[in-house]
């Protein structure tokens, strides 16, 4: 039993006093706990708000606010889980709401970065421990007893005496209670939810097709606006001539805003048309950049030695010298689109009385107040209510798109939805940056001396991880990062850099591990092995961690012994705290490497919601595998060259291998698993493409690569 | 722009609009109905199908003008009480992450199994070819769909 002071963010525990503690109802009314058709839960007559994060109705049913952004990741589920632990209610008494953006009572509302569990495990457990003990004094004072006489149960109270209340017999009297100072957390040895399936609470929704993403919100009077945006890069806004779009029936404004000009109609098909049909000149006013030039940048700068070094141990220069094999080799990325099938919308309504927007977006506070900014308005008189999302990525972090709803809202003075087409969506994105590697190792005595990585990406920043493995696992080791500057939109995709970073690092690793002549394995656990018990310099990682991943994964997987006809290849990475490693079967079909299975083992703490954790896995490592082999982005003259998805392949079902998820076993505090499990896969399939094949590939997509070797 | 009298999901109504509007934005725009979704607008990822006289159709690339009278099914029209045998083995599977291409997902193989009531797996993948999951659920969709094929 944990005791925890209740000062962590104390604002969200006070008694929620006005609120309706409801967030976004999109017309339809939530009945989240609910499993099967017919299995309504009967509503309260009464609901007594007993924190932010919940209130309790007069007949034991409780709502459980949902702080963060759905993308996919399922957080509308395992966050309010943590809450209902602690809370001690049954799961099938409760509802989950979305909560609004509300910075006074919750904080991090972001899907980003894998964070979600990590940051508000304390922040949850509480609110759902001081809630429960809030309900154990109110009928402790009914009853005349002390507290600790008290014990509770799927929100029934007893006591010695044999009495028993319900939560909801005492939840008005526990809404008047004081916010106890200090709370006990449960032991995670005695958790009864936490560490179980349970079903998605948006399920129902989902499967009977109700309107639950930002596109499928309807506004009185809304206009749906589609943007004409530069078609390349490098483009300004010349002149342009609306005739023939205000000729398409149901177009009702065309609204010029910056370099860009807002279609605004009754209906999406026509605010489509009408955006087709305009008629516009652009110039050029900066550089029309092309991936030809991008990839002799890129190659350039691998050769170029960084004024700063990223970090250096020892003596790489040295150990090169000395070595009796060096191994160099370039690993190469496109960009990427973030893909999200349901493309970029929102909504906003902006009056004189106040801003209201509605939508998808993974950083709701920090867009908000970009949107104050952009109208030079106060922040509390923009509301923010966040939809489901049809995916995430990443994409959703920048809300350009917020932005654009506002600013068109307020130059029309009518509420307005803004909808990118799919091409739009791919031809203005946040694009995972285009980057290249080059890695050098030495090899002296079967062993790797010297590792010298030189990564440059665009407008990537520090395109390397340098104090993630192999650092600290040899004494000469030297990381270099280039930055190329381009005026194409880049910005975080799912496991920003690590999401090819990974697949070159474990690649070349595996490269190395067979120059030497040691099973892959083998190689990479000597290494953490040395990392544990003698590291050089800093770790950024933990190798006791990483090689209980490495272990289960090889145990798992039969590593060392495939069954007859399928190579096998190994990755292992660190990324947004969690542990993974990864082993790709492969078989030859028809001459075709084709992956069957990939088992993944991962260490991220205490798992949540066990059953929708392993669905995370599967959905990291089929992205991973998917982009590595398919995902092909160029620019020409500063335009896309892929737009749309006859032109850019997205893994589909026949392409999916099996994946199997296995976790190390640990009380420690949950990390993410929205990214971790990506990074890993690229390597893996790769590393088994080299033990079915003897090739190996050395740039994404893989297919591309593929073909050029025939 | 034209009035056309479509039959959806065994219900009437009438709706007005260009002859060129493609039936997923009637069903979203004109009728209300949300189930149907937006992916691509070139048939190329599934999220918009829904069944014109039983048979699993690209929603986005159909004008309403080539309706007529064959009856519509959208996801919201799949089973009264959300019972159908698909619906049945997602809830098993508890296949959705972001959720978006579901409907579509659903309605594809529920088309699908009514033609083919006992596939193979490699039928399963074919027929579903057409759909996109982003998030990568397919081991789960094909999981659930093998149920309701055995049941």
């Amino acid at each position: 039993m944990t005791l925890i002071k209740t000062s962590y963010n104390r604002r969200s525990f006070l008694k929620a006093t006005a609120a309706t503690g409801g967030g976004l109802v999109l017309g339809f009314n939530w009945m989240a706990g609910c499993t099967a058709p017919g299995d309504t839960p009967s509503l309260p007559s009464e609901w007594f708000n007993i924190n932010a994060f919940l209130k309790i109705g007069d007949n034991g049913m409780v709502t459980i606010m949902s702080p963060n952004p759905e993308i996919g990741q399922n957080v509308k589920t395992s966050m309010p889980m943590i809450v209902a632990e602690e809370l001690d209610v049954a799961w099938k008494n409760v509802i989950v709401e979305q909560a609004p953006l509300n910075t006074e009572s919750f904080t991090r509302q972001v899907a980003g970065g894998s964070q979600s569990l990590r940051s508000s495990w304390n922040g949850l457990r509480m609110a759902g421990a001081t809630a429960r003990k809030m309900l154990v004094n109110a009928a402790a004072e009914q009853w005349g007893v002390s507290p600790d006489d008290c014990k509770v149960d799927k929100g029934i109270i007893t006591n010695s005496q044999g009495q028993s209340l319900t939560y909801g017999e005492v939840a008005s009297a526990a809404a008047g209670m004081e916010v106890p100072e200090e709370v006990e957390l449960k032991d995670p040895s005695e958790f009864k939810l936490i560490g179980t399936d349970v079903k998605n609470v948006d399920l129902e929704g989902i499967i009977t097709g109700k309107p639950l993403f930002g596109l499928d919100l309807k506004k009185e009077g809304m206009q749906y606006a589609v943007v004409a945006r530069p078609p390349s890069f490098g483009l300004k806004l010349k002149s342009f001539n609306d005739a023939q779009t205000r000729a398409v029936n149901g177009v009702n404004d065309v609204i010029e805003f910056g370099n860009k000009i807002a279609v605004l109609a009754d209906n999406t098909w026509a605010a489509m048309k009408g955006q087709k049909a305009l008629q516009i000149e652009w110039e050029v006013e900066g550089k029309l950049e092309n991936t030809r030039e991008h990839d002799e940048a890129l190659l350039k700068l691998l050769n170029t030695p960084a004024e700063e070094p990223r970090r250096k141990d020892g003596d790489v220069k040295a150990a090169f010298a000395a070595a009796d094999q060096i191994i160099e080799r370039i690993y190469e990325a496109p960009f990427l689109p973030h893909s999200c099938l349901e493309p970029m919308n929102f909504y906003a309504n902006v009056t004189d009385e106040k801003v209201e927007l509605i939508g998808p977006i993974q950083t709701p506070e920090w867009t908000r107040n970009r949107v104050a900014e952009l109208l030079t308005r106060e922040v509390s008189e923009i509301s923010l209510d966040m939809t489901r999302m049809g995916g995430g990525f990443g994409r959703r972090l920048y809300g350009d798109y917020v932005l654009e709803a506002a600013e068109i809202s307020s130059l029309a003075g009518k509420p307005v939805q803004v909808i990118f087409t799919r091409e739009d969506d791919m031809g203005a994105g946040t694009y995972r940056p285009a980057s290249k590697y080059k890695f050098k190792a030495a090899i002296k005595d079967g062993k790797m001396t010297a590792y010298h990585l030189v990564g440059a990406g665009v407008n990537m920043g520090n395109s390397t991880r340098e104090n993630n493995f192999p650092a600290g696992t040899l004494d000469n080791y030297l990381v270099e990062s280039h930055n190329l500057e381009s005026n194409i939109t880049t910005g975080a995709w799912r496991a920003p850099v690590t999401n090819f970073l990974a697949f070159a690092e474990q690649a070349f690793i595996d490269e190395v591990a067979h120059a030497i002549g040691i099973d892959p394995v083998q190689f990479r656990l000597d290494l953490f092995e040395r990392a544990r018990t003698n590291p050089v310099g800093e770790l950024g990682y933990d190798p006791d961690k990483s090689i209980g991943v490495i272990k289960l994964a090889a145990e798992k997987s039969g590593w060392g012994q495939p069954k007859d006809g399928v190579y096998q290849g190994f990755s292992t990475y660190y990324s947004h705290n969690t542990y993974v490693a990864e082993v790709a079967d492969m078989a030859m079909e028809n001459g075709v490497p084709v992956v069957k299975k990939v088992t993944c083992a991962l260490d991220c703490g205490i798992v949540v919601n066990r059953d929708a954790a392993i669905n995370m896995v599967e959905g990291g490592v089929v992205d991973g595998i998917g982009h590595a082999m398919f995902g092909d982005f160029t620019f020409e003259n500063g335009q896309a060259q892929q737009r749309n998805f006859d032109s850019y392949h997205l893994i589909r079902m026949r392409e999916a291998p099996a994946v199997e998820a296995h976790f190390v076993e640990s009380y420690n505090d949950p990390t993410g698993l929205g990214e971790p499990t990506l990074p890993p896969a690229g390597g893996a399939i790769a590393n088994a493409k080299f033990a079915a094949t003897g090739e190996r590939w050395y740039s994404q997509p893989f297919m591309k690569q593929q073909k050029i070797l025939g | 722009m034209a009035n056309y009298s479509l039959k959806i999901n065994g219900k009437n109504y009438q709706v007005d609009a260009d002859s060129d509007t493609p039936i997923l934005w009637v069903l979203r725009d004109h009728v209300g109905l949300l189930g149907t979704k937006y992916g691509c607008g070139i048939a190329q990822c599934g999220a918009c199908t829904i069944h014109v006289n039983g048979t699993a159709v690209r929603s986005c690339i159909i004008p309403v003008s080539n309706i007529g009278s064959q009856s519509i099914t959208t996801i919201e029209g799949l089973s009264k009480k959300g019972d159908h045998p698909l619906q049945k083995a997602w809830r098993e599977y508890d296949v959705p992450q972001c959720g978006y291409c579901q409907s579509g997902q659903i309605m594809s193989a529920a088309s699908f199994l009514e033609h083919n009531p006992d596939p193979t797996d490699d039928e399963i993948e074919t027929a579903m070819h057409g759909n996109i999951c982003r998030c990568g659920t397919y081991n789960r969709i094909k999981a659930a769909i093998k149920m309701a094929a055995g049941s």
